[in-house]
């Protein structure tokens, strides 16, 4: 039918055909690019959401996640939700909640086995090496161990107690005769598990679980440590310093043995 | 209402052969096979969430059977392979085993067997005929390439799953079985569209999962083929039925192969259930015959 059609018809179809292709194939492609800004803006992770075990860092994770759902029926616990459209994370991609329901730390770590893609990454063997975000005691205005209690329940529920979390003690200036026992996180041992988050007492948490990049500083690449570069030295790098004399300062404060303030009251009961 | 209460007393009616609740609904054999298989693929991802029975983990993107069985869906892994990461095994055997299957029965055997949203816009577009809605617009059929395309180069420049932020496919059954957040305001969004803007748009013309499946779609085994075409009345209902009416033109009013080889075929036999003078009939692609009675 084409063929027997005048030369000048079957060149204006062409170009009419041609025309209409361009549209769709524009149309399509400028679709798919205002798809792509949706998707980077859609794929924020605010910053309660934690990631299973073994995820890859977030732009990786994203690129491998296949949004199946396999680690969430892989939980023993049923911590692990698949986020819907309308929650602020990435569609379809796993997530936990530390204050609702936190990691368990399987040691066989499920999750990532059941994972086909590799976004959670078999090469973690050992939970405790997991890092799914970082506790921080954010509030030591609400802590009740800042306050001077002894409540200690994100230190004892903590599953890497005395490590992930220790309580160091202080001195309490506020009575000036009992100690601060504070929570103090230690970021070579959390796994942000969020067991503490959940555990707190309060209302509202005042330690939580933050992605590491939010919740730990950085020092300078050319910053020394003084007392562990002494320990690596075996002694002071610059030699043993002479001891100067203080002079015109005795029997001030510190400088002996004078008590400069009244002995604590002997007959004081809590 | 008024129907019911009018019926016990309406003996005359009774007597005479009532007709079935399938055939009510012109429903036939493949349709209700169709809603079987959909139904029950469904049923196997949602009797471990629902009831503890664990006997397929994950849904349609990746899933594993049985905790040997791993299947991948051919689009999900193209997308991440777009964005230059490279799956585990267990995610390219599944895809491969996906692969061959449809390669076996056919790629857009996907989407009316196994598509969630087939009963979606099956859906819209009966009502769209019992309303008689004939207007709207759709785009050209090969959209759906062009957006395959373009959301692979979308992964390839920004590193992430872009299609399945608003796939209506993998929202759904990952919806049912996870939670639907605001899914269905999506899969909605397709009634609609098919129901009052373009008649068959989103499977016909737009979903880049069907135009991945069609790729596949090749080499299938069976194939509907227009046999008795020789006695078609021109009443058009197989068109008025065929979600790919296209498809169905060369084969019945053609005069070569009565095989229906196009790629854009779902396999899904509606054409066969109703045509009142069984023209078409499920056969093989290396069927031959041209002008084999058959006997009925």
């Amino acid at each position: 039918m084409v063929a027997s059609m005048p030369v000048k018809d079957s060149r204006r179809q062409f170009l009419a055909t041609l025309s209409k292709l361009a549209g769709v194939a524009g149309g399509a492609c400028l679709f798919s690019l205002g798809l792509g800004l949706y998707a980077r803006q859609a794929s924020a992770l605010p910053a309660q959401a934690l990631r299973p075990p073994g995820a890859l860092a977030e732009d990786a994770f994203l690129a491998a996640c296949l949004r199946c759902g396999l680690c969430v029926h892989g939980c023993p616990y049923d911590m692990l939700k698949l986020a819907s459209p309308g929650t602020p994370v990435a569609t379809g991609t796993p997530y936990f909640i530390a204050r609702d329901k936190p990691c368990e730390m399987c040691e066989d770590i499920p999750c990532v086995v059941a994972c086909p893609s590799g976004a959670l990454d078999r090469s973690l063997k050992d939970i405790g090496k997991a890092r799914m975000g970082l506790a921080a005691l954010v509030d030591q205005e609400t802590c009740l161990n800042f306050l001077g209690l002894r409540c200690d329940v994100c230190y004892r529920v903590c599953p890497v107690i005395d490590k992930a979390i220790t309580l160091e003690k202080l001195h309490n200036p506020r009575s000036d005769r009992h100690a601060l026992l504070l929570p103090t996180v230690h970021s070579e041992h959390c796994t942000g598990c969020g067991k503490c988050e959940q555990a707190c007492v309060l209302p509202e948490a005042a330690i939580k679980i933050y992605p590491v990049k939010l919740a730990k500083g950085k020092l300078p690449d050319h910053y020394r440590k003084s007392w562990e570069e002494r320990a690596a030295h075996g002694g002071s790098l610059i030699g043993d310093q002479i001891q100067m004399p203080v002079r015109g300062m005795e029997g001030a404060a510190g400088s002996a043995a004078v008590p400069s303030q009244p002995a604590l009251d002997s007959t004081w009961k809590p | 209402m008024e129907k019911a209460s009018a019926a016990p007393g309406n003996t005359p009616d009774a007597v005479s052969p009532a007709p079935t609740f399938f055939a009510r609904l012109r429903w036939g054999k493949w349709l209700l096979l169709r809603r079987l298989s959909q139904a029950g693929i469904l049923g196997l991802f949602l009797l471990g969430p629902w009831f503890g029975i664990w006997i397929v983990t994950g849904n349609l993107s990746s899933s594993m059977t049985l905790g040997v069985l791993p299947l991948t869906d051919p689009l999900l892994i193209m997308q991440s392979l777009a964005t230059g990461f490279i799956p585990y095994q267990d995610a390219l055997i599944g895809v491969a085993i996906v692969i061959a299957f449809y390669l076996l029965v056919g790629g857009r055997v996907f989407c009316s067997w196994v598509c969630p949203v087939n009963p979606v816009t099956d859906a819209a577009a009966a009502l769209r005929r019992k309303l008689g809605i004939k207007g709207g617009r759709a785009p050209a059929a090969s959209t759906r390439y062009w957006l395959l395309g373009g959301l692979l180069i979308t992964a390839f420049l920004t590193g992430n799953l872009v299609w399945e932020f608003v796939n209506p496919v993998s929202m759904l059954h990952r919806g049912l079985i996870f939670g639907m957040g605001f899914g269905w305001l999506v899969v909605l969004g397709v009634f609609i569209y098919d129901l009052l803007v373009a008649s068959r748009g989103w499977c016909g013309h737009l979903c880049p999962m069907g135009a991945t499946y069609a790729l596949l779609n090749r080499t299938a085994l069976p194939r509907v083929s227009a046999e008795r075409r020789a006695a078609c009345d021109d009443c058009m209902d197989c068109f008025t039925v065929c979600p790919e009416p296209q498809v169905i033109r060369p084969a019945l009013k053609g005069t070569d192969s009565p095989l229906i080889k196009d790629p854009e075929c779902t396999n899904c036999g509606r054409c066969i259930e109703v045509c009142a003078l069984d023209v078409f009939r499920f056969t093989t692609r290396f069927s031959a015959s041209t002008h084999r009675r058959t006997t009925s």
